[in-house]
């Protein structure tokens, strides 16, 4: 069969961002090369920052003549747009606080830089993706960029761990991830999105079969965004991961795989929701659970803020059962309250962790309230917003999604996760206790003022933490807005 | 400029102003004061509106917040006779409070007024608020700061009793926006004169069951702050641990933010719930105030002490609101107002006491009436107000309330009183082996300076008006209370007769049967 491929240039302009970061990418890999040994690299970095506010200029130009592209294997719709906007918010505060922390650790290179704009790259690509195989590719491409990334620096023997657990079991989920692919082209006959809505609520096909298909891809996104039972790997990998690099992986590759999650649970699976809407109840509200009461017994601030990010998890797995648009709408929101929250609060920790990150623990962080009263404030607005306090965005976040699920009576599931959420608030609390309510640790003897970057990364999260629970209403809007695109 | 924006706007603009000072400047204190001062002023001027509305909302401010499909959230405030003298309790402690910290604490004071501006803009909100959603939101938002003056300024255990203050708290309260979210899910707007509006016509319903969940949502928040027994374990840590200008402002006004919402929300907004558990909240309250004077009777701490007879005091709240009774209500809102400046009174003078010995035991103290008279006498009539003394303030509440109990069912008023005939024992009890007696380590004790005079003053001035003249407090508290006793019954009986048609006012329908 002859194939007509015609790209209009409309297809370009809203592939712009990708192919932006792409160029950029390239480029800072060149650079590299050409560049001097022993020169300073830090402008790689620059670079990198340079080509995320393109991207994202660029995003927002695309939104201006959205559709489809490249024959309906992309969408440029407010979703897409969103998350895209979305996971280079989250690549551009990683970027600003990782020059500060390779200087430290002697490992200042071109190659970061590339491999987080190649990772935004995959992200902005899931969450455009208009086809199963446009969903793969992008996960692969985000995930392997992740996956060196989280084992950089390589004589760092945690961060071997960590890269080699996030590998082995990334790539056995992405496997399951495939395999439903294949199942489901095998029983559509087609791999676009809407095709395998239209088919599937004829309602001609054997459900079993489609759900069986669902059940495996619910597998490999599972992993992505760590749901339980899929959920062991998170706490290590964050752990052992270089701590900006941990801010990244637990705020850019988990909205964008969420994204991609509800775009085709909430399309594609749409008919068969009476089935898989249980399990996804279950596993809402075991994430939540499991997540929040590992997270009580850490002392390890990363392995902490591990746990806290699945039971985040689990809170817009909560979204994702209430299957409506009200819930598509606040699973964005809370995803992008929860990636400037966590960011940010990954960011503080990295800056006190100081040269091999040697304090990160809870108890190192004493005394931070007399020793930086300004980021030490900033930390308790990052960690009273992880608790959903309002006037913080964590906290319309959480309102949202249980608004949500009671409007599609899930009364036993609100109750359930807000007393999580109430649960949660004493491992977050310790945080707080420790900045506040100790005398100084060693740890803050030593602690060099923090640089420039961090500081704008910082304040940054900040302000846009404080700014989605003042004035919610602009995001809130967009994202209903473009959840009404879910029918 | 609206009153009541203007009080609440105010002590936030202060706490701006504060953010933005050198970290150990002087003009701190200055800028403190003026704001919670200038707060105070500004509150007066709600009076004579209030007092005109009779039972209606008056200084009411109503702006848009959220606008987006599917969620509008609206700013809306107003105050009435019940929390009008609420507001005014508030902004009038408040500027006790900055006072003492001048002294009482030791450390980074600038960030201990910021944080208290921040607690009265949250607490004015709280009492002032008319929209579910604000409620909520300046409910916690006066947790934040409260939860970090104990858990940064207490004394030694003072980290877990701040985690444990607030992860109780937090507990109770998430059930409240269960509650709220689903109120809106079924009315369709979080505004309270909306919800009361439709709920009143018939247009929205509660089946039993749903309002029997609903209640509890808004129990559960509610009676871990007042708190209601058994919900009290938090109380005693954090009153001890606190330094004396928080714990000052938790016994005198925080606590009221339970008794408050309690009266306000649970009663008309789903009154059969409340009138199906009222049994068993009338038990717990009685059982609070008769194991909060027994236990008081028992502590070698003053500060426990007095946290103890709190618990047993608010139960008396607890209990005049659900007798459902004019009486009972005008005396649980009476007793409010009497409760925080009586105990406030008490703990500020148990700080004097804490300033000039650094302890708190009772067996450290003894015979100290005789070096400081006047501390000693002060304490006697905080003390008197406390125990219930007629012309002092907490006589009034606790005789309305009884007399509710009493006309409600005549045992509650017997059990009640037992409370009553305990807490003279305590206190006196207290009172004599602190001041009394005779001790060496007594003299030289430091009687009240001229500073100390300041706070005490309108304290023991209010605690007699309070208690001799109740006209100048009682006509906007009944006209309030008396209109929201009425939607309550009404909503009650629309509730019962689930079939009729929406428009009939509920006396008809009475008739009609």
């Amino acid at each position: 069969m002859p194939i007509d491929i015609q790209i209009a240039a409309a297809d370009y302009l809203r592939f712009l961002p990708e192919i932006i970061l792409t160029v950029f990418g390239i480029v800072i890999m060149m650079l590299e090369a050409v560049t001097p040994e022993g020169s300073k690299k830090s402008f790689l970095g620059g670079i990198a920052v340079l080509g995320i506010v393109l991207a994202f200029v660029a995003n927002i130009g695309a939104f201006t003549d959205a559709g489809i592209a490249f024959q309906n294997m992309l969408i440029v719709d407010g979703y897409g747009t969103f998350f895209r906007g979305l996971v280079l918010v989250v690549g551009f505060l990683c970027v600003l606080a990782s020059f500060n922390y390779l200087e430290r650790e002697g490992a200042q290179s071109g190659e970061y830089y590339a491999l987080i704009l190649f990772s935004l790259v995959g992200q902005c690509i899931l969450a455009t993706s208009n086809d199963l195989i446009m969903v793969f590719i992008g996960l692969e491409i985000s995930s392997i960029a992740t996956y060196i990334l989280a084992g950089y620096l390589r004589d760092d023997r945690r961060n071997n761990e960590s890269a080699l657990k996030y590998f082995l079991l990334g790539s056995f989920a992405t496997a399951f991830l495939l395999y439903g692919i294949a199942w489901t082209y095998g029983l559509i006959g087609s791999t676009n999105l809407e095709e395998i809505r239209r088919v599937l609520s004829v309602g001609e096909r054997p459900s079993v079969l489609a759900g069986l298909a669902a059940a495996l891809m619910f597998v490999g996104f599972g992993f992505k965004v760590s749901v339980v039972p899929f959920q062991m790997w998170a706490p290590d990998v964050y752990q052992g991961a270089a701590a900006p690099v941990s801010a990244f992986m637990s705020a850019g590759p988990k909205a964008a795989a969420f994204a991609v999650f509800f775009r085709v649970f909430m399309t594609s699976f749409r008919p068969l929701n009476d089935r898989w809407i249980w399990l996804v109840w279950g596993c809402a509200l075991a994430t939540m659970i499991i997540g929040n009461f590992a997270a009580l017994l850490q002392t390890n601030v990363k392995r902490l803020l591990g746990y806290s990010s699945i039971a985040h998890a689990g809170y817009v797995l909560v979204a994702l059962t209430a299957s409506s648009q009200i819930g598509v709408a606040a699973a964005m929101f809370y995803l992008a309250s929860y990636a400037l929250m966590n960011i940010g609060a990954f960011i503080v920790i990295s800056h006190i962790a100081a040269r091999n990150e040697r304090y990160v623990k809870i108890e190192d962080l004493a005394g931070l309230g007399r020793r930086e009263p300004a980021t030490a404030a900033l930390l308790a607005v990052f960690v009273f917003s992880l608790i959903g306090v309002p006037l913080t965005g964590g906290f319309f976040g959480k309102f949202y999604v249980f608004q949500a699920a009671l409007s599609s009576h899930l009364v036993w599931l609100t109750v359930l996760g807000l007393v999580n959420s109430a649960i949660a608030a004493y491992y977050y609390l310790k945080i707080v206790v420790a900045i506040y309510m100790h005398e100084p640790s060693e740890a803050m003897t030593a602690l060099p003022p923090p640089s420039l970057g961090l500081r704008v990364a910082i304040w940054a999260s900040a302000l846009g933490t404080l700014f989605l629970g003042i004035f919610p209403g602009t995001l809130l809007g967009f994202a209903s807005y473009s959840a009404a695109a879910f029918r | 400029m609206n009153p009541l924006g203007a009080v609440l706007l105010i002590p936030l603009i202060g706490f701006f102003i504060l953010l933005f000072l050198p970290r150990e400047s002087k003009a701190s204190f200055a800028v403190a004061l003026i704001a919670t001062l200038a707060a105070f002023f500004t509150s007066l001027t709600l009076i004579a509106p209030a007092n005109a509305a009779s039972g209606h909302f008056s200084s009411t401010v109503d702006r848009l917040w959220v606008d987006t499909p599917g969620l509008r959230i609206h700013l809306h405030l107003g105050v009435d006779g019940i929390n009008l003298w609420l507001v005014i309790l508030t902004t009038l402690l408040l500027p006790i409070a900055v006072w003492i910290s001048q002294t009482m604490i030791k450390e980074r004071h600038k960030n201990f007024y910021a944080l208290l501006l921040l607690f009265e803009f949250g607490l004015i909100g709280v009492f002032s608020a008319l929209d579910l959603f604000i409620f909520y939101v300046f409910w916690e938002v006066a947790l934040v700061p409260m939860y970090l003056m104990v858990g940064s300024w207490g004394s030694a255990r003072r980290g877990p009793a701040a985690v444990k203050f607030f992860v109780y708290t937090m507990l109770g309260s998430v059930l409240m926006l269960a509650s709220i979210i689903y109120l809106y899910t079924e009315a369709g707007s979080f505004d309270y004169v909306d919800i009361m509006n439709a709920v009143n016509s018939g247009r929205v319903m509660f089946s039993p069951t749903q309002q029997m969940l609903l209640f509890l949502g808004f129990f559960a928040a509610f009676a871990v702050k007042v708190p209601i027994f058994p919900l009290h374990t938090w109380l005693p840590d954090t009153y001890t641990e606190a330094p004396v200008p928080a714990t000052f402002l938790l016994a005198a006004v925080m606590s009221k933010m339970g008794a408050y919402g309690l009266l306000r929300y649970c009663l008309p907004l789903v009154p059969t719930g409340a009138h199906r558990c009222s049994d068993w909240i009338a038990a717990l309250a009685i059982t609070g105030i008769v194991y909060g004077a027994l236990i008081a009777l028992i502590q070698r701490n003053l500060k426990r002490l007095i946290a103890y007879s709190s618990i047993s005091h608010l139960g008396f709240v607890v209990l005049g609101i659900f007798t459902f009774s004019q009486q009972g209500a005008d005396g649980a809102v009476y007793q409010m107002i009497a409760h925080g400046i009586s105990t406030g009174a008490l703990f500020l003078l148990v700080g004097y006491l804490e300033e000039r010995r650094g302890s708190l035991d009772i067996a450290d103290f003894g015979g100290i009436a005789t070096p400081a008279p006047a501390l000693a006498t002060v304490f006697l009539i905080a003390l008197f107000a406390s125990v219930g003394l007629p012309t002092l303030c907490n006589f009034i509440g606790e005789y309305l309330i009884l007399q509710g109990a009493a006309l409600t069912q005549f045992s509650w008023a017997a059990w009640a009183a037992i409370g009553v005939v305990l807490s003279a024992a305590y206190m006196l009890w207290m009172y004599q082996r602190t001041f009394l007696g005779k001790t060496e380590a007594a003299t030289g004790f430091l009687d009240l300076t001229r500073r100390d005079w300041v706070p005490v003053l309108p304290l023991i001035a209010l605690m007699i008006w309070l208690g001799s003249y109740t006209q100048s407090f009682m006509p906007p508290i009944s006209s309030a209370t008396s209109r929201l006793l009425e939607e309550t019954t009404v909503n009650n009986q629309y509730r019962v007769q689930l079939t009729m048609p929406s428009a009939v006012p509920a006396a008809e329908v009475v008739d009609a049967h």
